[in-house]
């Protein structure tokens, strides 16, 4: 028992590695506050661009979706900071995980968008244009403040998944919280700061995942 | 108003004039709703013309969201928006598509909202309102654009029957002031006291139209005869 304690609990080590794990932890924030937005953007381009009204921009929306949601997120992270460099394309790690979790989120965020941007009845169009509004005021302004109520939780929960995700940024040795925590590991032989880092992992994202179940309780009722 | 050749409707030639109440009656699937849908073009015609306040709505190049401004539409489900109050609902087109201030457009919807009966209902949520308020305040979302003509489908056909007579009131009171309104409705009663008009259709056709005593009392066609005898039982 006392082993364990030593390996995965030991407080002096995780003082010692607090500071890099701290600065990891920063980065993973910062992570986050860049892939967020942009995949909760991108993925409104996907959803708007997959109820196109021209048959080709819904079909190549099609394929995007479907090649993004099936290739594994890293998979794609290593070809494109491994591979991209063959093309003579030189890219930070960062610049790496920003465009890899671009494609990957868009693809996911989309369908979320587009399945609450779908669960909105005609007659709110109906009811908007004949009023004057034009078809891009009514999506701005009556579908979709509907439809990003309707699908809040499956957002959020994306949201969660994303924030999981950004730890496979330390494959391609971006110095995030799990990086330096495995590198602090290594250092002291002592699974401690991996501990150090789950705990921060559960700090961020417990009241996340609270919020989230009495949202979707609250929206079943 | 006048139609060409349309699929579902066929050799449909109206005219309102200002200040007329027409109603339309006919069986399900006989194009009453499709006829009062092309009237805004939410329904596009195949081909044909359509006249309103002097402009072309068919015409090529017409600038639809600024005509539709100017023909209401109050819709069988209401269909508020959920997301925004009452006023919210009569506010949006005030400042989004005629870009009214926000005072302004408070004002509009405010006097809108009282001439339906429903001026202290303003900043209640539809989901806070009755059926029939919900269609009064859909009624006063068209009216606060200050529409030429009103359309009606089936503006009581989901209201619960304590709740039609406050629709039917207000529509009434806007026949007084002069407003000119097609209405597709079943309301037997209340086209024999306040309509002009009754054309009668089935399958997509004009059957035949006339005075609502005439029509009523009279029918010239078998078709108009069971119909008639049918809802009013």
């Amino acid at each position: 028992m006392d082993a364990l304690l030593q390996q995965f609990f030991n407080f002096d080590i995780m003082m010692q590695a607090s500071p890099i794990i701290l600065r990891g932890f920063g980065m993973t924030l910062l992570l986050c506050l860049v892939v967020i937005p942009m995949g909760l953007l991108g993925g409104l381009a996907v959803a708007l661009a997959s109820l196109s009204p021209i048959r080709a921009v819904r079909w190549i929306t099609i394929v995007f979706v479907d090649l993004f949601r099936a290739i594994p997120p890293l998979a794609l992270l290593i070809f494109i900071s491994a591979g991209l460099p063959f093309a003579d394309i030189r890219i930070s790690p960062f610049t790496a995980v920003c465009i890899s979790f671009l494609l990957n989120n868009s693809a996911y965020y989309g369908e979320i968008y587009r399945s609450g941007i779908e669960s909105i009845g005609s007659g709110q169009t109906d009811a908007s244009r004949s009023t004057g509004l034009s078809a891009t005021q009514t999506m701005a302004y009556v579908i979709l403040p509907q439809a990003v109520r309707n699908v809040l939780p499956d957002l959020i929960s994306n949201t969660v998944e994303v924030v999981k995700l950004t730890s496979l940024a330390s494959v391609v040795a971006f110095a995030e919280l799990l990086y330096a925590a495995d590198m602090a590991r290594s250092v002291t032989y002592n699974a401690s700061p991996i501990t150090f880092a789950a705990i921060l992992y559960l700090i961020v994202l417990w009241p996340v995942v609270r919020l989230l179940s009495r949202l979707e309780n609250k929206m079943q009722n | 108003m006048s139609y060409g050749d349309l699929e579902v409707l066929r050799g449909i030639d109206i005219d309102v004039v200002p200040s007329e109440l027409v109603f339309i009656i006919g069986p399900s699937g006989s194009g009453k709703s499709t006829l009062l849908r092309c009237c805004n073009r939410l329904e596009e015609p195949d081909s044909g013309e359509i006249i309103v306040d002097g402009s072309s709505i068919t015409a090529k190049g017409a600038d639809l969201n600024a005509i539709r401004q100017r023909i209401g539409m109050v819709f069988q489900s209401f269909n508020l928006y959920p997301h925004l109050s009452a006023g919210g609902n009569v506010m949006l087109a005030l400042r989004k598509v005629l870009g009214k201030p926000k005072a302004e457009a408070r004002q509009i919807a405010e006097a809108a909202l009282e001439r339906v009966g429903l001026a202290d209902k303003i900043d209640n949520y539809p989901n806070q309102l009755s059926g029939g308020q919900q269609q009064r305040a859909a009624i006063a979302r068209a009216l606060a654009l200050e529409p030429k003509i009103m359309l009606f489908d089936e503006p009581t056909s989901a209201l619960d029957p304590e709740l039609v007579g406050d629709v039917l009131n207000v529509m009434a009171e806007l026949k007084q002031a002069g407003m000119t309104m097609v209405v597709v409705s079943h309301e037997m009663r209340f086209a024999k006291a306040a309509a002009d008009r009754v054309i009668f259709m089935d399958g997509g056709v004009i059957v035949e139209q006339g005075a609502p005593a005439n029509l009523f009392a009279n029918p010239q066609h078998q078709r108009t005869r069971d119909f008639v005898r049918q809802v009013e039982h």
